[in-house]
């Protein structure tokens, strides 16, 4: 038992540990690409080409003075940053990262995750839910309007978002026939052709684009705006603001991981033949490039305003994706039709 | 209608917006890393203020504080007493830095051109007090850059 344990807790170190850091240097590399698209250098001082940045923002983050509204609920307005982050970090529990047969130690291969869950998609659902709560106890805890008025703000945009993201999913689902994550990428074996991409093309926009929304990010980066007063965490200074940062840059990297896995293959490579090289390495190259396309969008463009990104969530995206569970089940269940999608089975 | 519906469905606008983005992403980048590079002055430039002197070491300024007067910010003060060859000279000629607004009024009001705005513009000093330039302080600048404030003259002299 305490070695089961043991395991465990060193399964949750190697995840968590470099998602911190990658979280850091996401930072960096933000800071770095945004430079050079406005034909700057960025920042470059600080150690070798910078890359001691994130560590001294992180120190100044860490020693400034955390100061608590008088007013505030305290232990609210300390829990809120905790309940922010954590959803986004205990999602990576169910996240494959490859699959490994530890050099033909195990005769078949198991997957690379904490918990290897069959019903992962629906945890991930669950579980990126949650910090909605954070979000909305942040403004509350603050006792400030500005506050209240940004989580709101920020809660309804979440909720908006999850559903069309939620709804996309049902299509991954009805093709993949499974809500295991492993499942969905064994399904997408065999190369780019056999990707979810394919046939799901306007559910991946649409789930990345959600994405984009529910960590936050620019075009609909309205949780954090500076002419609307910022947000939910106007309130907030030094490291407990910097969590609901660590939040938002989780939240990236899950959105990029899952992006991956459900329409990108996961960690098969687009041709069969380099599936030598290891799953991993596809996986996180997939949402590295992910990554750099969420700071390549917060680059190019302008923010949306509150009733255009309300539109987009319930007018476009919401029919959209309800729209193509249809047309992906009529595929699937007419018996004329369900030949297009056997041949393609067959063809693939 | 059916090349909008492309255009909208394929966000085909958005895409036009991420090319050129991304272009700009490999373009040569117009940074100057400033303590080890700078950027070109012109001979214009009004930075720290210096008194300049004749060749025979005698120095330029007349007493005659045009410059005290038009200067706007009131940052000059001049005290001037006849010397004991006859001539009008300052025994005073202060410039409060911190007052200075550098619009070059002084420079242009000078008859004798003893009073000039030099390129040095990195004097930042940790107190106000060392802002407070005296005659000492500003004859000597215009000694040690006069052969850039004569060249900087020379290459303007043909516009003023």
């Amino acid at each position: 038992m305490a070695i089961q344990a043991g395991i465990w807790a060193l399964e949750i170190l190697a995840i968590a540990v470099p998602i911190a850091l990658s979280v850091a240097y996401i930072t960096y590399f933000e800071r770095r690409v945004i430079g050079w698209i406005q034909v700057r250098k960025g920042c470059n001082r600080v150690g070798p080409a910078g890359l001691l940045q994130p560590l001294a923002d992180g120190l100044k983050l860490f020693l400034k003075e955390t100061i608590i509204p008088a007013r505030a609920n305290k232990l609210l307005f300390v829990g809120a940053p905790i309940l922010a982050l954590t959803p986004a970090l205990i999602a990576f529990a169910v996240v494959p990262f490859g699959e490994t047969s530890l050099f033909g130690l195990w005769d078949e291969p198991h997957v690379m995750a904490i918990a290897h869950l069959n019903v992962g998609l629906l945890y991930i659902l669950a579980i990126s839910s949650l910090s909605v709560y954070g979000f909305l106890m942040a403004g509350w805890a603050s006792n400030s309007k500005y506050a209240i008025m940004g989580s709101i703000r920020t809660t309804c945009q979440m909720i908006s978002y999850e559903i069309a993201m939620g709804f996309g999913l049902v299509t991954v689902m009805m093709l993949a026939g499974s809500l295991d994550l492993a499942d969905i990428v064994h399904a997408q074996q065999g190369g780019l052709l056999h990707w979810y991409m394919i046939p799901l093309f306007p559910i991946l926009l649409v789930f990345f684009i959600s994405g984009c929304a529910e960590a936050g990010r620019t075009p609909f980066d309205l949780t954090e705006t500076e002419e609307l007063v910022a947000g939910y965490h106007v309130e907030y200074s030094g490291m407990w603001f910097a969590t609901f940062s660590l939040a938002e840059y989780g939240t990236m990297i899950l959105i990029s991981l899952m992006t991956s896995i459900l329409f990108l293959g996961g960690w098969y490579a687009p041709i069969p033949a380099l599936d030598i090289i290891p799953g991993t390495f596809w996986l996180l190259g997939k949402a590295a490039f992910l990554i750099f396309v969420f700071i390549w969008f917060r680059a190019t463009f302008p923010r949306y305003r509150y009733d255009q990104m309300m539109r987009l969530g319930w007018k476009i995206f919401l029919p959209w994706t309800l729209g193509w569970i249809f047309v992906v089940g009529v595929f699937i269940y007419t018996p004329g039709l369900d030949g297009i999608i056997n041949f393609w089975l067959a063809w693939r | 209608m059916l090349k909008r519906a492309f255009k909208t469905w394929f966000l085909w606008e958005l895409l036009i917006g991420l090319s050129v983005t991304g272009r700009y992403l490999f373009k040569k980048k117009i940074t100057v890393e400033y303590p080890e590079e700078k950027t070109w002055l012109s001979p214009r430039f009004r930075g720290l203020h210096a008194l300049r002197r004749y060749e025979s070491g005698e120095e330029r300024c007349i007493a005659c504080k045009l410059c005290e007067v038009v200067c706007p910010a009131l940052a000059i003060t001049i005290e001037s007493e006849e010397r004991d060859d006859g001539s009008r000279r300052t025994t005073r000629y202060d410039i409060d830095m911190t007052k200075c607004i550098y619009c070059g009024f002084c420079q242009e009001a000078c008859p004798v051109d003893a009073i000039v705005e030099t390129q040095e513009f990195e004097y930042a000093t940790e107190t106000r007090g060392e802002l407070y330039y005296t005659k000492d302080m500003l004859l000597a600048h215009g000694d040690r850059y006069e052969s850039q404030i004569a060249a900087n003259l020379a290459a303007d002299a043909r516009y003023s």
